[in-house]
């Protein structure tokens, strides 16, 4: 389980990264937010992999952590998740406010010369 | 107390003159002048007490942990120098309320007047080293806004430029210095710091200590070779001239020179870099004051001058030449500040200060010439004013130092030879300006003018004057205190009588006033030029500029072949940057795989992942030119991450992700027809650049992808650690009353954090709405799609309301979206209410809603849909915002920190038991302001296109 859980974190950075790296500014949304996903899998990871031990109090079980998912990365990456459609937002929009005014949906604002 | 009132008070009144209006003249100087007044009363009252008890002090703890209190510390010295800068500053306010013209506007003149007087008296009272720097600090900045204060005039700005340069430069250095010297005393008490006066000099950092305080205070005092920047700053309104220029703000050098002097004095490095800098401005100034042509220019010179004088006293090592400089302190103040007044005045009556053009004012101005020529006479040292006593004992100072052969001869004739030019230019300047035939090309009518202008420079006068004739009387208890404060018990026995019999300081006296007179006579009276002879190439300005402008360009050069504007460029920099940075962390740190065994592989989660992998890659294959497949292909990427939380016991992220994936989806989809069209056919030519460029950014992504797939594997492979997590498991049900911890965690334990968090959200939404509303489309996507032109046809015009409803088709979707909304509601709310002992919670139920609104615009149509549903998303993020931030208040109630969550559990007569808990609201608030964001954000994003609309329809364009 842990290697596809890393190799799929691997997979979706890698693709984030390299679109990150590319000219059009919807390359680069599309980069973030598979980047993110990336990162708050990691993140998430972090609390190690536990199946069918939701942090959700049970009585019979009693409080004991041991018997819980580590709920602290849980709570970071939900305030992450939601932080990161808020940038997800604004990013497009400062995009397109930059494409009406440049004309270019190129990163720097403007068409590269050729060389 | 008094102490903190003293600084307090300039602050205030800046405070105060910085809300009255711009005409105000009269008000301004009234409240400058009080607070002034003010604080020079308190000076004085506190004297008894500072002869009595020597020191005293004031602490206020301000960060106790860190050792860092307000200390504010007043010795004698600290007093004269309090009184002076209070008594002088009280002088100047009246002197500027008739100098300023009605034009001017004077709240900005006086709000940084007191600033400056406040961080004055800040460095003066300062029992705290660093807290004197901070002050220092602000007194160059106040400096800066000061002489700036014309800013229409580019010399002003150029001046104050220099000057904030030179001195915010030195003021760095200084704390540099303040730092070390604190470290090696053990303390950055002034009391500490004295009292380790041995330490610091057997240390071997202290030529460096020696070294940055020297700088500091050299380019305060503007000594050579930091000297360029005081002749400049004289753009600068005369009242700020006077006052921070010549009385206070560049004594601060001096004065600091003289508050360390017992802890760094008494070495050969202080006599050389002192007392060096000293005589070379002493010398070097006096020479060029002679060849100045603007009045001011003269006195800026001459200021340079005797606080190279001052410096000089303070680097001889000696105790009695230590007690001539603080005199000295005093009564250049005295007779420089009415000095400037007069050319103040001048300037005021007559237009200009050029000492080419003024002539003959004494007839016309018999007052104010009569003042300048005693002021002039006390700088030249004529017997029987104040700057010949302190002169007079700079020349035995001279005279009776202890050092090798060549010094002791050397220094007392550049002593005299200094002395000459002093008398020269003094008379220089006033036979120039009121004496020989009256002007006649003058842009003013000379006249002399109101009593209340003259009135400081008289006092001034009077004092120099005084301390002149009885100086015992006049001054020398305070002066006894002042220097005992430095010097401590054994400080040496002097005598301030103005007659000590014929001996060698008085001939040396006698010489300079004969040579500075034959000088004068002999070349200057009939020198016609405008240059200054023999140094005319020696411009500190010139050379100032000069490296200005090679670091600027050196920055500039290093900037661009260090970094690259292209935004592209710059990202795989970081990337690669990061990558090598870890790789390079493994070696050392020994990172492999844990000894975990892994968890045997589910078939299913592999499938999954398979599928999601897959879609990663298909998003970065296809976002170039297929952007639709790529949202799709996101999407499933997305869905994948979704059901993994799912699989490892993270409900509530499964849920938050699954309704955010849905939202931002709606979002991109939205965002997309205003961007180019971009397509295959039209490609720029392919060739071996692109893809050598292509598998170079591979590389690079690829490279990070499998580090952090390896980091990731490496940690999952490890044995967990336990954290804070137990914490939150075992007290999410006693303190947080709730089932779900991830909940518990949001709404309750960092419930600060998530307030923030949600706060961010609204601003991003209020943010992407006012960026809209200016949204200008690019010319091209202003038509519209050709999907909605072919499903509406060309027949349909869309300018009517009811054309506006979903026709065809669409009809059916549209009746079941109508009654999806209200089920929705239900739905998020039960998430909302069920959050907090099972997965949801508001963030979820927030965005369901969300999702169901924007679903109705999807469907119905954004006119349809406004024109039945009234949805205000801004009302909806205030009052999330105000619900969670009363929630948070509420605890205050109970006496409890801020958003420490309050129960109530009780019986109800009909409803029941019930449990009401504060965080209910919080998470109500957070639900509210969700649902307005997302809405706010995505329907000012659908908005766009009916606007382009109107704006079609504007202008006419029917396509």
């Amino acid at each position: 389980m842990e290697i596809v859980f890393a190799l799929a974190i691997g997979v979706m950075a890698g693709s984030g990264i390299y679109l990150l790296l590319r000219p059009r500014t919807f390359q680069v949304i599309m980069g973030l937010s598979l980047l993110s996903y990336a990162v708050n899998l990691f993140i998430f990871g972090m609390g190690r992999l536990r199946s069918g031990a939701a942090p959700v109090l049970d009585a019979t079980r009693g409080a004991d952590a041991a018997l819980y998912a580590d709920p602290v990365p849980q709570a970071l990456v939900l305030t992450a998740i939601v932080i990161g459609f808020a940038v997800t937002a604004l990013l497009l929009v400062v995009l397109l406010a930059a494409r009406g005014l440049s004309g270019t949906d190129h990163v720097d604002g403007r068409e590269p010369e050729r060389e | 107390m008094e102490l903190a009132l003293i600084i307090f008070l300039p602050f205030l009144g800046s405070l105060g003159a910085a809300f009255l209006p711009p005409n105000a003249r009269n008000a301004e100087a009234w409240l400058a002048g009080a607070a002034a007044l003010a604080a020079t009363a308190i000076t004085v009252s506190l004297y008894p007490q500072v002869a009595a008890e020597g020191v005293l002090r004031l602490n206020l703890p301000w960060a106790p942990a860190l050792g860092l209190d307000i200390s504010l510390r007043m010795d004698g010295f600290a007093w004269l120098f309090a009184l002076l800068v209070t008594g002088m500053g009280t002088l100047v306010v009246i002197y500027a309320r008739y100098y300023m013209s009605p034009a001017d506007p004077v709240p900005r003149f006086f709000s940084f007047f007191l600033v400056f007087m406040g961080a004055m008296l800040g460095v003066v009272l300062s029992g705290h080293l660093i807290q004197m720097v901070m002050f220092w600090e602000m007194t160059s900045l106040s400096s800066f806004m000061l002489i700036a204060y014309w800013h229409h005039r580019g010399e002003a700005r150029r001046g104050a430029r220099m000057a904030l340069t030179v001195t915010g430069a030195g003021g760095l250095a200084l704390f540099g210095g303040v730092l070390l010297l604190g470290h090696i005393a053990g303390g950055y008490d002034l009391d500490t710091v004295l009292a380790a006066a041995p330490q610091v000099k057997a240390h071997p950092w202290y030529p460096a200590v020696l070294a940055l305080i020297a700088l500091g205070a050299l380019t305060k005092s503007a000594q050579f070779p930091f000297h360029f920047w005081l002749p400049h700053a004289m753009s600068a309104p005369t009242p700020v001239s006077a006052y921070l220029h010549s009385a206070t703000m560049v004594k601060a050098g001096v004065f600091l020179l003289a508050r360390l002097w017992p802890v760094l004095a008494g070495t050969d490095a202080w006599f050389w870099i002192i007392g060096g800098a000293g005589l070379c401005s002493l010398v070097l100034a006096g020479y060029l004051a002679m060849f100045q042509q603007d009045m001011k220019g003269v006195l800026a010179y001459s200021t340079i001058s005797h606080l190279g004088l001052i410096t000089l006293l303070l680097g001889m090592n000696s105790e009695l030449a230590l007690v001539a400089a603080v005199f000295h302190i005093a009564n250049h103040a005295t007779f420089k500040a009415s000095l400037f007044m007069a050319a103040g005045i001048v300037d005021h009556e007559t237009g200009t200060r050029d000492l080419g053009r003024l002539s003959g004012l004494s007839r016309a101005m018999p007052l104010t010439a009569a003042l300048a020529v005693v002021a002039a006479a006390a700088m030249a040292g004529v017997p029987l004013l104040n700057g010949f006593l302190s002169k007079e004992m700079f020349f035995a100072e001279t005279v009776f130092l202890d050092r090798p052969d060549w010094q002791r001869f050397g220094l007392p004739l550049a002593a005299t030879l200094a002395g000459v030019f002093s008398v020269a230019y003094s008379l220089r300047l006033i036979q120039r300006v009121f004496f020989g035939p009256p002007a006649q090309d003058l842009p003013h009518t000379p006249h002399e003018p109101t009593r209340w202008m003259l009135l400081p420079s008289a006092l001034l006068v009077a004092a120099c004057v005084l301390v002149g004739v009885v100086p015992e009387l006049v001054i020398g208890p305070y002066l006894r205190t002042a220097t005992g404060a430095i010097l401590g018990a054994d400080a040496p026995a002097y005598s301030l009588a103005v007659w000590h019999g014929f001996n060698t300081p008085l001939l040396m006296s006698f010489v300079a006033l004969g040579g500075g007179a034959l000088l004068h006579g002999a070349l200057l009276a009939r020198r016609g030029a405008t240059t200054v002879p023999l140094l005319e190439s020696i411009d500190g300005r010139h050379l100032f500029d000069v490296t200005l402008t090679a670091l600027t360009t050196g920055a500039e050069r290093a900037l661009r072949r260090l970094s690259s504007p292209r935004l592209q460029m710059q990202m795989l920099l970081i990337f690669a940057v990061a990558l090598g940075g870890a790789l390079l962390l493994v070696k050392p740190f020994g990172i492999g795989w844990g000894a975990n065994a892994p968890q045997p592989l589910d078939p299913a989660f592999a499938l999954l992942w398979l599928v999601g992998g897959a879609c990663a890659l298909a998003v970065a294959w296809q976002a170039k030119y297929h952007r639709f497949a790529a949202v799709a292909f996101a999407g499933g990427a997305g869905l994948a991450t979704s059901l993994t939380f799912v699989w490892f016991s993270a409900p509530d992220l499964a849920l938050t992700q699954l309704t955010v994936e849905v939202v931002t989806t709606v979002l991109i989809l939205l965002g997309l027809r205003w961007l180019p069209r971009r397509d295959e056919r039209i490609a720029g030519p392919g060739g071996a650049t692109p893809r050598l460029r292509r598998s170079r950014d591979i590389l690079v992504a690829g490279g990070c992808g499998l580090g952090l797939a390896a980091l990731a594997y490496a940690v999952l492979t490890r044995p967990a650690v336990d954290g804070i997590a137990p914490f939150f498991v075992q007290q999410a049900l006693p303190q947080g009353g709730g089932l779900n911890v991830v909940n518990v965690i949001l709404v309750d334990f960092r419930g600060f954090d998530t307030f923030g968090e949600i706060t961010v959200l609204g601003i991003v939404a209020l943010t992407v709405y006012a960026l809209l509303r200016r949204f200008r489309p690019a010319p091209e996507s202003m038509r519209l799609p050709d999907q909605q032109h072919e499903q509406d046809g060309d027949a349909s015009p869309r300018d009517s309301q009811e054309a506006m409803l979903p026709a065809g088709a669409m009809m059916l979707p549209a009746v079941l979206v109508r009654l999806l909304l209200p089920l929705a509601l239900l739905v998020s709310l039960f998430f909302l209410l069920r959050g907090h002992n099972a997965p949801g919670g508001g963030f979820v139920g927030g965005l369901i809603l969300a999702t169901a609104v924007i679903l109705q615009y999807l469907v119905g149509g954004t006119h349809w849909v406004e024109s039945r549903l009234r949805i205000h998303p801004l009302y909806w993020i205030a009052i999330g915002l105000l619900l969670a931030a009363a929630a948070g208040i509420g605890a205050a109630f109970a006496g409890a920190p801020f958003l420490t969550s309050q129960a109530w559990h009780g019986t109800l007569p009909v409803v029941g038991e019930l449990h009401l808990s504060s965080v209910l609201l919080f998470d109500l608030g957070v639900y509210m302001l969700v649902v307005g964001a997302t809405t706010l954000m995505l329907v000012a994003i659908a908005h766009q296109s009916l606007r382009s609309q109107h704006h079609r329809t504007a202008t006419g364009d029917t396509r």
